[in-house]
Parts: C-alpha cells; sequence; structure tokens
C-alpha cells in the first residue's frame, strides 16, 4: 500500500483499540454447521443407513466399490457443474456434450484411422469449443444460462444422431476396440485398481482427485475467489476489476473439459462402441448432486465437497435399490425425494445458522 | 462534529491549489434518448474534497461512473494527470489510481468479508501453476485495515451480508484506500446510516483528504457536505447547477442551491405560514 491514512480518532468509541469488545467469534460447532454440505452429509448418513439396514448385499465391500463407481460417473461431471454452479450458470447440454464427446473421439479415429488419443485430441477440441461456445454467447447477449445451454442442448442432441447416422450409416459407432491406443486408453479412463482385496473402478479415483483438485482452487486460487464473486454478485465483480465475462466463459469450458473426460470413459468402457441416443436427462443429475451438496441455484455458495457427497447419495440409492431387490423404477423416485429433502434442510439450516 | 472543522480549517489555509490530478471537460452521456448528464466540468485536486450534490435522478451516480470507467462519455474529455484517457473498463481506472465506493458499495453478500476485502486484488503466495492465495495474510492485512477504521468485526470470515449498513461502507471505503487510491469517490456514503456512523464515514473522508488523497463525496446533504467539502459542485437535471469553493459559500446558499433556489423560497414561505398558524 502507498498511503497509510493515520486517523487521529480510531473509531466511534474514540477509545482506542483497549477498549473495543469482542463479539465472540462463532463456536466451532455452529461453523461446522454453516457449511454447505451440513444437509447433504446428514442425508448421506440417512441413505447409507437405510440400504444397510434392508439391502443385504449392501454391506459388502464388493458393492460398495459398485456404489462407488455409479457416483462417480455422475460425480466427475458434478465437479464440474459444481463449479459453474457457484459462479451463477448452469449448463443443460452437459449431458449429451459427454455423448458428443464420446461419439467424436470414435468418429474421428475410425474414419481418420487414427491413433484414438488423436482422434481424443480432436475431441477434446470439440468439448472445450462447445464450452467456449455456450460461455462466449452467454456473456455477449446476457441471455440466462437457462436459455442458452436449452438451444446447445437440443442441438446437440440432435447432432449427436444426425452426424453418426450420416457418417456410420447407423446410430452408433462403428467398433473402434481394436484400433491403436485403445488398450491405453481404457486403462486410462476405465480400468479396475486393486485396493484391499476390491476392485476400484479408476473413475473412482479420478473423481476424488478432480473433487480436490477443484477444491483447491476454488478455496485456495484467485480463480476461485472470482468464481465465487462472479456468482454472487456479477456487477460488484466487474466494478472492482474481476474478468466476469473470462471466468463464466472458462467455467463453461471447464465443463466441456469433464464432458470430455466423461466421454472417454463412457467410450473405452462401452468396449469401443458409443450409442448416439444416450445422456439425454443426465445434466439434471448433475445439478442435481450439486444442489444437494448446497449449492445454490443462483449462484455464489456452495463447495465441490457437497457435489461430492449428492453424487454419492446418487450412487447409494441408484444401487441401494438395485441390492435390496426393488423395482428399478423406484430410483428416479428416491432421488427426487432425496433432492426435495435436501434443499429443504440446507435452507433450513442456512436460516439458523445465519441468525446470531 | 466541530472540532473536526475546526481542525481542517486550519489545514485548508496552508494548501496552496494543486494541479488537477482529474478533470472532466464538458462531458456528456446520453443513454438511447435518455440526457444523463451534458455539459459538466470538473477537476479534483489531491487533497481535496469535492462534493457533488443533487437531487435525485440528477445525475450523480453516472457522472461517478464515467469518472470509475464504467461509462464512456458520449461527449467532451476526460483527463487524468493532464493527459487525456478513454477507460474501457473499471480495472484501467483503479490502475492509474481512481477508486470508487459504489451507492451498492460493489461488495458480495455471501462471501466473507476478508474476501471481498482483497477481491480483484489478492495476494498470492508460491509459484507458477501452483500459486495460491495468501489466506493468513489477507486475513491479517484486512482485520488490521478495518480496525484503524474502528470497526472490528467480531468473525472476520463472516459474510458481508452478515453486516450492518455502515460497516459495509467502511469495509468497501477503507478496502480502496488500502489498495492505494488516489481519488477516492464515495457514492452517497452517509445515505443509509445514523447520526454515528455517518460522523464515522466523514472522519474517514478527511483522514483521507489529510493523507493527499483527491475525494470526490457524493450526497443528498449538504450538513454532511459542508463539514467535509473543500469545493461544491451541484448538478441538476444533468447540468452544472452551481461550481464553488468554500470560501465562496455558505451553507445557507448551499441547501439553497441544491433545493433549487426559487422553489425553497416557495416551501419557507409554505413553512413560515404554517408556523404561524399553529400558534
Ligand atoms: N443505464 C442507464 N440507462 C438509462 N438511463 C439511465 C441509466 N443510468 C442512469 N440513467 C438515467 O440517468 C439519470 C441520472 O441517473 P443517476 O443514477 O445518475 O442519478 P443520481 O443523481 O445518482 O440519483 P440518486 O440520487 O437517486 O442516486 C436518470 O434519469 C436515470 O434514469
Ligand atoms: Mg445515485
Amino acid at each position: 500500500m502507498s498511503q497509510t491514512l493515520t486517523m487521529r480518532t480510531p473509531g466511534p468509541g474514540q477509545g482506542g483499540s483497549e477498549k473495543r469488545e469482542r463479539v465472540g467469534r462463532r463456536s466451532p460447532l455452529r461453523r461446522f454447521l454453516a457449511r454447505p454440505e451440513v444437509g447433504s452429509l446428514i442425508g448421506a448418513v440417512v441413505v447409507f443407513a437405510v440400504f444397510f439396514a434392508v439391502a443385504e448385499p449392501f454391506r459388502q465391500a464388493a458393492s460398495f466399490s459398485t456404489v462407488l463407481y455409479a457416483s462417480s460417473t455422475i460425480g466427475i461431471m458434478a465437479v464440474a457443474v459444481a463449479l459453474l454452479m457457484i459462479g451463477g450458470e448452469f449448463d443443460l447440454s452437459a449431458g449429451v456434450a459427454v455423448v458428443t464427446s464420446a461419439l467424436a473421439t470414435a468418429m474421428f479415429s475410425y474414419q481418420f484411422s487414427l491413433n484414438i488419443w488423436a482422434g481424443a485430441a480432436l475431441a477434446l477440441a470439440l468439448a472445450l469449443g462447445i464450452g467456449f461456445l455456450n460461455g462466449w454467447i452467454l456473456v455477449r447477449t446476457n441471455l440466462p444460462s437457462f436459455l442458452v445451454t436449452l438451444s446447445t442442448f437440443l442441438m446437440l442432441q440432435g447432432l449427436n444422431i444426425a452426424v453418426t447416422k450420416l457418417v456410420t450409416g447407423s446410430v452408433s459407432t462403428d467398433n473402434v476396440s481394436d484400433m491403436d491406443g485403445f488398450a491405453s486408453a481404457r486403462a486410462v479412463f476405465a480400468s479396475s485398481i486393486p485396493v484391499g482385496g476390491v476392485d476400484v473402478r479408476i473413475t473412482v479415483l479420478w473423481w476424488l482427485l478432480f473433487a480436490a483438485l477443484a477444491t483447491w482452487v476454488l478455496m485456495r486460487t484467485r480463480v476461485g475467489n472470482w468464481i465465487y464473486a462472479v456468482g454472487g454478485n456479477a456487477e460488484s465483480a466487474r466494478a472492482v476489476g474481476v474478468p466476469v465475462k473470462r471466468v463464466k466463459i472458462g467455467l463453461f469450458m471447464t465443463v466441456g473439459f469433464f464432458a470430455w473426460f466423461s466421454g472417454m470413459h463412457l467410450l473405452t468402457a462401452a468396449n469401443g462402441v458409443q450409442q448416439s441416443g444416450e445422456g439425454v436427462g443426465n445434466e439434471l443429475l448433475y445439478i442435481m448432486a450439486a444442489v444437494v451438496g448446497g449449492c445454490l441455484l443462483t449462484g455464489g455458495y456452495g463447495t465441490v465437497v457437497g457435489a461430492v457427497i449428492g453424487a454419492f447419495i446418487y450412487g447409494m440409492t441408484r444401487q441401494g435399490i438395485v441390492y435390496a431387490g426393488w423395482d428399478n423404477n423406484w430410483i428416479m423416485f428416491f432421488v427426487g425425494a432425496m433432492l426435495l429433502l435436501a434443499v429443504v434442510i440446507n435452507m433450513w439450516v442456512r436460516n439458523q445458522t445465519s441468525k446470531r | 462534529m466541530v472540532t473536526l472543522t475546526d481542525t481542517t480549517e486550519a489545514a485548508r489555509e496552508e494548501r496552496a491549489p494543486s494541479e488537477p490530478v482529474l478533470e472532466l471537460r464538458g462531458v456528456g452521456k446520453t443513454f438511447g434518448n435518455i440526457r444523463a448528464l451534458s455539459g459538466i466540468d470538473l477537476k479534483v485536486g489531491a487533497g481535496e474534497v469535492t462534493c457533488i450534490l443533487g437531487d435525485n435522478g440528477a445525475g450523480k451516480s453516472t457522472l461517478i461512473k464515467i469518472i470509475a470507467g464504467l461509462h464512456a462519455p458520449t461527449s467532451g474529455e476526460y483527463r487524468v494527470d493532464g493527459e487525456p484517457v478513454a477507460f474501457t473498463s473499471p480495472r484501467q481506472a483503479l490502475d492509474r489510481g481512481i477508486a470508487t465506493v459504489y451507492q451498492d458499495l460493489a461488495l458480495v453478500p455471501l462471501m466473507p468479508v476478508w474476501r471481498n476485502f482483497f477481491l480483484g486484488s489478492e495476494i498470492r503466495t508460491g509459484f507458477g501453476p501452483f500459486r495460491m492465495l495468501d489466506v493468513a495474510g489477507m486475513r491479517r492485512v484486512a482485520e488490521e485495515e478495518l480496525g484503524k477504521m474502528g470497526i472490528d468485526l467480531p468473525d472476520i470470515d463472516a459474510p458481508v451480508g452478515n453486516l450492518s449498513g455502515g460497516q459495509r461502507q467502511v469495509v468497501a471505503i477503507a478496502r480502496a484506500v488500502y489498495f492505494g487510491a488516489r481519488v477516492l469517490i464515495l457514492d452517497e456514503p452517509t445515505a443509509a446510516l445514523g447520526v454515528k456512523q455517518s460522523g464515522v464515514v466523514l472522519k474517514y473522508v478527511n483522514a483521507a483528504r489529510d493523507a493527499g488523497l483527491g475525494v470526490i463525496f457524493i450526497t443528498h446533504n449538504p450538513h454532511h457536505a459542508f463539514m467535509v467539502g473543500d469545493h461544491f459542485v451541484v448538478v441538476k437535471l444533468g447540468r452544472t447547477e452551481l461550481d464553488a469553493p468554500r470560501s465562496e459559500l455558505t451553507l445557507e446558499e448551499l441547501t439553497h442551491h441544491m433545493a433549487g433556489g426559487a422553489e425553497l423560497d416557495a416551501l419557507e414561505h409554505e413553512l413560515k405560514r404554517g408556523e404561524g398558524e399553529g400558534r
């Protein structure tokens, strides 16, 4: 700082610092309860307890690994979607963008006889480009992200099937599993790693790694500060010099990157054949995970850890219902009920803790 | 408040007229077919408080948004240190030392006090991709700077939305001053405040002036203006109605101009009559 202001009178009390009384800091418990993810944590414990009690297979380590896998497939995207939501936007095209990336990797590789990794690089450029376009249209037009990404969602949904049919003559891609680089891509995106006698899918590890990285960025870097600020109050952020547009575009491109990553998993896990009609509806599951985890739909509030817990609740519910032997169709009902419950708990907890 | 004017009166005498840090010449601004400002001249010197007064919708906020780089003027010239500038973002104005505390304060309610304090000018440590926020340092500085202004917050981690209006105002001012402002623009800082809290803000305006900052102080309240001002500009319907140094003006005259001269006379007449009838 260049100048220091020396106040002749230190403040309203005029008594100097020794007279200032401190209102006690909030207690550790209160601080914990004020965290955005508390509601989801309670929810996770309840869901776990319920399925632990009613579904015998749920209690085995191997099935827990499956639960984690189901969580990670939604959870990886939920990390990016949570960042975007904290930044004040959401992306309805995220679900089909995953499939777009998988289709692009397969078709680029097959049509141009490329190594899978080369096809993947082209698909990555495409995925980042879609994210950039979403963000760019948003900041140029100032339209709400609901409208912009609804448009992209519909366009991609159509393009996925139409282009695949044009290129391959069917609704799925040609099989790329015997092409160069497929084995190594599969090792990176869809293998299993034994951990303490149980096979854990590699996506689980990626999921936790990405979540840790995103948490670090959000809490400990300048960009993280900016993400909270543009979501909390974009005008104020701009007024103090935060590059609001760049932050928003960057967030959409982050979703693009994660969509590419998830697409690579989809393709390699599906043995090199990608169906073009998949992915629709998943965007809402990502948003669900983030919101269950305490992210505000209006932006500026939430954590990635919350979104991880949200995805975990989804994974437990999904697999738990299978293990309990109930009809699959109950899955969505319970996911929806969980969402409602978590949102209500989050709101209640927030109101309680902001009272002093 | 009396002592405040006494001490500053003496300081005022000593100061020689300085080169303006910031100067507007014939500046105008239209929004579509709304003419918010036209032909505004303004000079702001270092160590000087320029008060801009005017009614609601007079164009005060528009004027300072031009100075702050949020709006580009549609006509006229804007000079900083004698050279013409055309700011396209508030960041550029900030880099020239022109800091603004907006009517809406430019704080993010959901974010903790210390994050707000350093928003847009974060302190970082480390190298390359591992550069990260110096959280401990930022918390300490924020707490110290706010302490200097006489607010001691219970919790520097509390979201700004939990603070009182006066506390928020002081956070925003402390932030601008800390980041080396040469010109500090305050848009109605006392509007929502009680007497005591207004006093704190006015003292801080004074302290900023004595530290050599040029202060532009926007207010509806001629009493507040007269307590700290060296120079007074009254804006009316986007035009300059009055532009006078303190030496050529009394509080009564200032109040008179603010209320629009003749209109005030009529009002005064009416009030006197009311009083007479009451007795
Ligand atoms: N972005 C804008 N678009 C259109 N008109 C605007 C815009 N900003 C301000 N105006 C108009 O310009 C005029 C001046 O507004 P301004 O906000 O500068 O007034 P003000 O003097 O700050 O008033 P107040 O004391 O109420 O804050 C008003 O008539 C307002 O409607
Ligand atoms: Mg105003």
